[in-house]
């Protein structure tokens, strides 16, 4: 099964890198700069994200038979979807709709979307081929009448969701200016059964919580798995034969591996930018300390040495540098040091305990977990350690993730337990704006920990 | 047969009691429940010597740590030199340490942090004569609480290291 729906995405991979074709009928606008100027020249500030959100209409697309319609409107619904969820769109009701989508699909009345409020309308039409499917799209921006984009797809069928992330992608990027996130997976543990003999499985699903399967049996427990920067590896710890290790897991093949030779357990990993090596840390005697292994010779290299335990490393994306979590002082904090152990320093002074620390894929932040007055928050700091926030608190919620483009962040929460058996205890994913606004919750259909957001599949 | 079971009841509820109030009480219950746990143990003959229920019934298997700490209390000493004496009484016996911590912190520290408590207790154990290579260690950080609550007496029973006969 997983398998089957890698080679899927692989195949749209394939054509996104080839046949990504803008049929001949399809016009590409004036290509807008990458930079966030649209066509009549405004560029849209996302940070203004909570107050100002984009009113767009998104008609259903056109479709030659009932079976085209439906397609149209599995993709439509997707579409929508994403771009509410991002908190940076805003669909408009469906019902205030004047023009058709059929007819928008052949000519859009701008003026039918103008007084409704739009900014942007989607137009598209879906026509599915035997075993194949053709989706062309076009987004217009309402205002200036212009079209922002025009692009013919063609996938398997069954591959429908992939391209509704991928159109998703191409609006937010041409609206906003920077790339989206839609078109990725998650990695994650499900978890079943009583909190003392938890059945802990690796599990992946797509970002809106869609396609989701498991990976493992759970015959053994598994921790903290991390993607590959190329979506088709996963890093995690496992239980297997009762030896905590660090495993590499293959998408394509199944096939897993320990990493490394280590004596003792080894714990949170994380791949570097290059994907060439693993960061991780490996606990002996009363330490732990982190490590670089290569992955191409398997040697492994030592960076942090001496008293106290260090965990938790995530590198910067230039792979220049290493942020990780140490009591080295007393209590948990966050260091940045050298990508070579050189180099160490704190970064993290405010009050509590600093955990899980993680690079954002843009640089700019280090989003973290704070333990603090007996509660647990989700935060970020620039890497220096100034401008901490925190954008969620509550009982329990830890393991931030960035998504690709650094604007979102995934992490868990867990609820208390109301009585001594643990009821009332739940673990479920959540979502939220770094910019701390538009915090929501992933169905999953299992108690849900540790997610891993995967980059940008078809790009 | 409604007795035992009493009596060893009794004695469970007791050391969890115990357990949850502070580290001192903590080794106090162990003791007090190992001792009556160790009575019914008698009465049924059904241990068998060398056994972990043997281990769990007259010697106690855990000891127990204060919050973010991994040194063994002295109170908690004696647990970890009954165990070194079992040992020394059934030599044949391989244990694993198994280091634990309580929810209140994140999981990856909290693995590093149990296996920093197994060490403490494996180190005790060593210390007190027991070959190093019929210890083993391994950590579960808070991902296997013995105690499935959310309060401050599930947690100093879930903050600790549990000897388990292989």
């Amino acid at each position: 099964m997983t398998q089957q729906n890698i080679l899927f995405s692989r195949r749209l991979a394939l054509m996104g890198g080839a046949g990504l074709l803008a049929a001949p009928s399809l016009v590409r606008a004036q290509a807008p700069a990458p930079g966030g100027v649209s066509a009549a020249g405004q560029t849209i500030d996302i940070t203004r994200a909570r107050t100002d959100p984009i009113p767009i209409a998104l008609p259903d697309f056109a479709g030659s038979s009932p079976q085209a319609q439906q397609l149209g409107r599995n993709i439509i619904q997707v579409i929508t979807n994403n771009l509410r969820n991002s908190g940076l769109f805003r669909p408009l009701d469906r019902g205030a709709y004047i023009q058709s989508g059929e007819a928008a699909a052949a000519g859009p009345r701008f003026q039918d979307w103008r007084v409704i409020g739009a900014q942007a309308l989607v137009t598209g039409r879906a026509e599915p081929q035997g075993d194949r499917a053709r989706i062309e799209f076009r987004l217009w921006e309402v205002g200036s009448e212009q079209q922002l984009q025009g692009t013919a797809y063609t996938a398997a069928a069954n591959n429908w969701r992939q391209i509704a992330h991928v159109i998703s992608d191409v609006i937010y990027e041409r609206m906003l200016g920077e790339k989206g996130y839609f078109d990725t997976r998650i990695v994650y543990v499900a978890e079943t059964g009583p909190r003392d003999r938890r059945t802990r499985r690796l599990a992946i699903m797509d970002q809106d919580g869609e396609n989701n399967r498991f990976l493992t049996d759970g015959s053994f427990q598994v921790l903290t798995p991390r993607f590959h920067p190329n979506a088709r590896q996963i890093a995690f710890m496992s239980y297997a034969n009762n030896q905590p290790r660090v495993y590499l897991f293959d998408l394509n093949s199944g096939r897993q591996e320990v990493l490394g030779n280590f004596q003792g357990m080894t714990l949170s990993p994380r791949f570097s930018p290059d994907g060439r090596s693993v960061v991780l840390s490996s606990a002996r005697g009363g330490d732990a300390n982190i490590f670089v292994v290569d992955l191409a010779s398997r040697r492994e290299r030592q960076l942090t040495s001496g008293g106290g335990l260090d965990v938790s490393p995530s590198f910067s994306p230039d792979g220049t540098q290493i942020v990780f979590n140490s009591d080295r002082g007393g209590d948990q904090q966050l260091y940045v040091m050298d990508a070579n152990g050189g180099g160490v320093r704190r970064i993290s002074f405010g009050n509590g305990r600093y955990a899980t620390p993680v690079w954002s894929p843009r640089g700019d932040l280090i989003a973290f977990t704070r333990i603090s007055g007996g509660r647990f928050g989700i935060g970020v700091m620039r890497p220096d350690g100034s401008g901490e926030r925190i954008l969620s608190e509550g009982w329990s919620m830890e393991g931030p993730t960035f998504a690709p483009n650094g604007r979102v962040l995934a992490f868990y929460r867990e609820s208390q337990a109301r009585d001594t058996r643990g009821g009332g205890y739940a673990a479920r994913l959540a979502m939220i704006d770094i910019s701390g606004f538009n915090e929501r919750q992933v169905i999953t259909p299992t108690d849900a920990t540790d997610p891993s957001w995967s980059p940008l599949l078809s790009s | 047969m409604q007795t035992k079971l009493l009596g060893a009841l009794a004695a469970v509820a007791l050391l969890a009691a115990c357990a949850s109030e502070d580290t001192s009480g903590a080794a106090t219950g162990a003791g007090a429940g190992a001792g009556g746990l160790g009575a019914g143990a008698g009465m049924s003959g059904a241990i068998r010597p060398g056994s972990q229920e043997d281990l769990v019934a007259n010697v106690g298997d855990r000891v127990f740590f204060a919050t973010d700490s991994s040194s063994v209390g002295a109170d908690q000493r004696p647990t970890l030199e009954r165990q070194a004496a079992w040992l020394a009484q059934y030599p044949q016996a391989q244990v694993t340490v198994e280091g634990h911590a309580d929810e209140r912190g994140t999981r990856e520290y909290n693995l590093a942090l149990g296996q920093r408590r197994a060490n403490a207790a494996r180190d005790v154990l060593v210390a007190q004569g027991v070959a190093g290579g019929r210890v083993s260690t391994i950590s579960y950080g808070k991902d296997r609480p013995a105690a499935l609550g959310s309060s401050a007496d599930a947690w100093a029973q879930n903050r600790r290291a549990v000897t388990v006969v292989r």
